[in-house]
């Protein structure tokens, strides 16, 4: 364990490791507090509490079966659909409580990417970019064409696609349909992105691509992704939040920080575990 | 337009249609909830619709079809008007006998050739299957005059001629069944049968029909059903029977002609006779339907 | 023994072809769109009973697309599982009801109600169309149309809903998170990801009122006349054959023949339509397009 009072072997002076190790945060764009999931009673995640920064890529970790996805649901409220669930707890993104405000209004705020890319096959790339502001309400085919073409150059695709915007999704890739579905969410202007281990059913190659494109993304959305992926969230997000099953099952918030603190020097001897690859 | 945007920083564009758009979705936010609830209310509206008829029709057939069923409704053949004490016992007999003759026949036939189907899948085999479809689709009358064409011209009405039409009604419906159902048993059991050195046709009778059973009697129960409802093909080949006739080369009655035969006439015990061979024909139907189905359930739940 | 049911089907198109020659060598080829049918005229023109079968289907038609695919939406997606079952097996069993009974229905308890109190309503506030002129009497075109629907109901039904609840619920949710409203999600996810098979259930449909006879025979009024407004009285090529068969001879039957051709190749036309429509679509219906048929 490196004991931050003492200056590092390699001339990097302490208060460069110090921001390393624990960098300013924004403001806190969405807070949980004490947060529970519980289905027909029985909880899969409970009392979760942390803050995510703007600006910033937030990674939720952990091995499976620890609540990381259903956490990520519960902030766009998907459970909504599912009679037996429960939410406890409170989300708040900016000043609005995310479970007693509007749904539908809700997620024009925040939006997701889910696993597998799940671009609408009925429509065109085109009318997939724009299907969010359409449903939003927008109409003026001025404001559609701009979010759309911002939209598609931030995830990537304007160069491959802007000769064929009326193609069929279907004839995109796997990767490119996945920057695709990027794509439709942002055009909505989101506030925060949820991804739900985005690049799991995609080929090393598009996964490589994708996570440079949500590294530029952050600037311009908050993004909070989960990934089982030890790697991937070293690589791209700045703080974790590390997720165990407990023994009642339940998922529990073990340890949130830095990402490089929680990688090289975790205050909880678990994350020490699971960070070394002892499990999970 | 937004080509250059700077990805360091989140720079005005982005948040003035941010803001653009929010304004528009908090605005339209109401509109668009009413118009979901709306549109979702016609739909739960329209379900109630379609069921409407069939409780009318139920509760119709059984309220006017009930007096009917008297124990000389079930033993007496029919009479003219104005004569009492007539029944539909002929009218039974004759569906029973035509239903029976036409399944002894066509189920077999099915099988055999559903079994067939389902082991091939080249082009033939795919002609076949498109012809059982249409098949059960086409108009029953021109089944009937099919019937006619073949049998009556040259032996004159019958129950057989009778049985013939409904046959063929009631043939592609087995064959689609019965190659719907053998399709669904697992290869693992054929391949199994085939490492103990069984032949091809023992194979079959042995292990893949038991094994189909469950689907193939459901679909015989349904085909059964449908021919027993037919009425069109009945009206071109059996004439009908004021009388009990238990010969099938004979012109014969049955529960669906009484029912058609009687439907226009203006006497009230005519037309009650109707209601009740009615009440009589739909009792069967469902009872074959929706017994088919339990069926299904039931041994579908024993063989796991 | 398949070789027994084709050639049984063989025979079958063969006959009708061949019997209706006679008609077609005496009369030409344009007595199937004469307008008029007058056997003691040695006329046998098909065209009324041709718009009759056609018209028929298409009230039954405009009724069934729109309550059948709100029927199918509402037991795909907003029924509660528990109740799915019952109710889904409620509306097949329609299919299952006999259609004599459903004639019998129609013309005993519908007829009067449609006399008393449908079509004088309807042409209160439609008349303006000029589709509801003349006297209302209980049976004719609409009522024959409104059972009609009634009987094609359940096939729309059934394979809409087959089609509808396997939309892949993960477009379901990508619709979802981009806040759209129950309806949208519906309307631009859920519908168009099963048009095709909506498609062929809606063809399957016409198919089956298409040919249609005993029902339509009772209620239908069998005026061999151009109906002239959607209460007259109007036959079908298939009322035609059923009613005047036991009669009929000579060229007269014939003429019946002919008539029962021209319904096998409607019937086989959209039937093979249908079939391809429905084929062409996820396996998920099997048992509801054997059953249903």
């Amino acid at each position: 364990m490196i004991d931050p009072t003492t200056p590092l072997d390699e001339g990097v002076s302490l208060n460069t490791a110090q921001v390393l190790l624990d960098p300013p945060a924004g403001d806190p764009v969405m807070r949980l507090n004490d947060v529970t999931v519980a289905f027909a009673g029985r909880k899969a995640v409970r009392g979760v509490t942390f803050d995510v920064h703007e600006g910033e890529i937030t990674a939720l970790i952990g091995p499976s079966g620890s609540g990381k996805t259903t956490l990520l649901r519960a902030l766009n409220r998907m459970h909504d659909t599912v009679r037996t669930a429960s939410v406890t707890g409170s989300i708040m993104l900016g000043d609005v409580d995310v479970n007693t405000t509007d749904a539908t209004l809700l997620r024009s705020r925040v939006g997701m990417v889910f696993q597998r890319p799940n671009p609408f096959p009925t429509m065109s790339i085109y009318e997939n970019a724009v299907a969010g502001l359409k449903f939003n309400g927008v109409r003026k085919k001025a404001l559609l064409d701009e979010a759309a073409e911002s939209a598609l150059i931030a995830a990537a695709l304007w160069d491959s696609v802007r000769d064929r915007l009326k193609a069929h999704a279907s004839t995109l890739s796997g990767g490119e349909q996945q920057r695709l579905c990027i794509a439709r969410a942002l055009a909505v202007e989101p506030e925060v992105l949820l991804m739900d281990e985005p690049t799991s059913a995609l080929d090393p190659i598009a996964t490589k691509r994708i996570e440079e494109l949500v590294g530029e993304l952050k600037h311009r959305v908050t993004i909070i992704i989960v990934t089982h992926n030890m790697q991937q969230a070293m690589r791209v997000s700045d703080r974790c939040a590390f997720l165990l099953m407990g023994e009642d099952k339940a998922g529990e918030l073990i340890e949130f920080g830095p990402t490089a603190r929680l990688f090289s020097e975790p205050t909880d001897p678990r994350t020490l575990d699971y960070v070394n690859g002892r499990f999970g | 337009m937004a080509t250059t945007l700077g990805f360091d920083s989140p720079t005005d564009p982005i948040l003035e249609r941010r803001r653009r758009i929010q304004s528009v979705a908090a605005a339209s936010l109401g509109r668009r909830k009413v118009y979901s609830k709306i549109a979702v209310g016609v739909c739960w509206v329209f379900l109630a619709i379609a069921i409407v008829p069939l409780v009318g029709v139920v509760v119709y057939v059984v309220v006017k079809g009930l007096p009917a069923w008297t124990t000389d409704f079930f033993s007496h053949p029919t009479t003219p008007e104005g004569i009492p004490g007539g029944g539909v016992w002929n009218a039974i007999v004759g569906t029973a006998e035509i239903g029976f003759i036409a399944t002894a026949v066509t189920v077999p036939l099915g099988l055999l050739c559903g079994l067939f189907l389902a082991e091939s899948d080249g082009r033939t085999a795919a002609a076949v299957r498109f012809t059982a479809d249409v098949m059960t689709g086409v108009p029953s009358i021109t089944i009937g005059i099919f019937g006619y064409i073949a049998i009556v011209r040259n032996f004159g009405y019958s129950g057989l001629a009778g049985a013939f039409s409904i046959g063929i009604i009631m043939l592609p419906v087995i064959i689609r069944a019965g190659e719907t159902a053998i399709r669904g048993v697992p290869r693992s059991l054929n391949e199994a049968a085939l490492a103990l050195g069984a032949r091809r046709a023992t194979i079959a009778r042995r292990v893949v029909v038991p094994a189909a059973m469950p689907g193939i009697i459901t679909g015989v129960l349904l085909a059964v059903a449908r021919g027993l409802g037919e009425t069109a093909p009945l009206l071109l080949t059996i004439f009908g029977n004021q009388y009990m006739q238990w010969n099938p080369t004979k012109p014969m009655p049955a529960l669906p002609l009484v029912i058609y035969n009687n439907s226009s006439q203006p006497y009230a015990d005519l037309l009650q006779t109707a209601w009740g061979a009615a009440l009589l024909l739909m009792v069967i139907v469902l009872v074959l339907s929706v017994g088919s189905r339990v069926l299904a359930a039931v041994l579908q739940r024993e063989r796991r | 023994m398949v070789a027994i049911f084709v050639a049984l089907v063989a025979w079958y198109v063969i006959s009708i072809v061949v019997q209706s020659k006679p008609a077609f060598s005496t009369l030409g080829f344009s007595w199937i769109i004469q307008k008029t049918w007058a056997p003691g005229q040695n006329k046998y023109g098909l065209l009324p009973f041709i718009l009759g079968t056609v018209e028929t289907t298409a009230i039954a038609l405009v009724l069934a697309v729109p309550i059948g695919l709100g029927t199918a939406i509402a037991l795909a997606h907003l029924v509660p599982d528990r109740v799915r079952p019952a109710l889904s097996t409620a509306v097949e069993l329609l299919a299952a009801v006999p259609s004599v009974v459903y004639g019998l229905w129609g013309l005993i308890v519908l007829a009067p109600i449609f006399r008393e109190h449908v079509e004088p309503f309807l042409s209160s506030v439609l008349g303006w169309t000029g589709l509801f002129n003349g006297p209302d009497n209980g049976v004719g075109l609409l009522l024959a149309g409104v059972i009609l629907f009634v009987m094609v109901l359940p096939t729309m039904v059934a394979i809409s809903r087959d089609v509808l609840a396997v939309v892949p619920r993960e477009q379901v949710e990508g619709a979802m998170a981009l806040g759209a409203t129950r309806w949208q999600v519906l309307r631009k996810v859920v519908v168009p990801g099963a048009r095709t098979g909506i498609l062929g259930g809606f063809t399957l449909a016409m198919g089956r009122a298409l040919g249609e006879t005993v029902a339509v025979a009772l209620v239908i009024g069998n005026s061999p006349f151009i109906a002239h407004s959607i209460k007259a009285p109007a036959a079908t090529l298939a009322s035609l054959i059923v009613n005047n068969f036991g009669e009929a001879s000579g060229t007269e039957l014939s003429a019946l023949f002919g008539a029962g051709l021209v319904l096998l190749l409607i019937g086989v036309a959209v039937n093979g339509m249908a079939r391809a429509l429905v084929h062409s679509t996820a396996r998920a219906g099997g048992a509801a397009s054997v059953a249903v048929a």
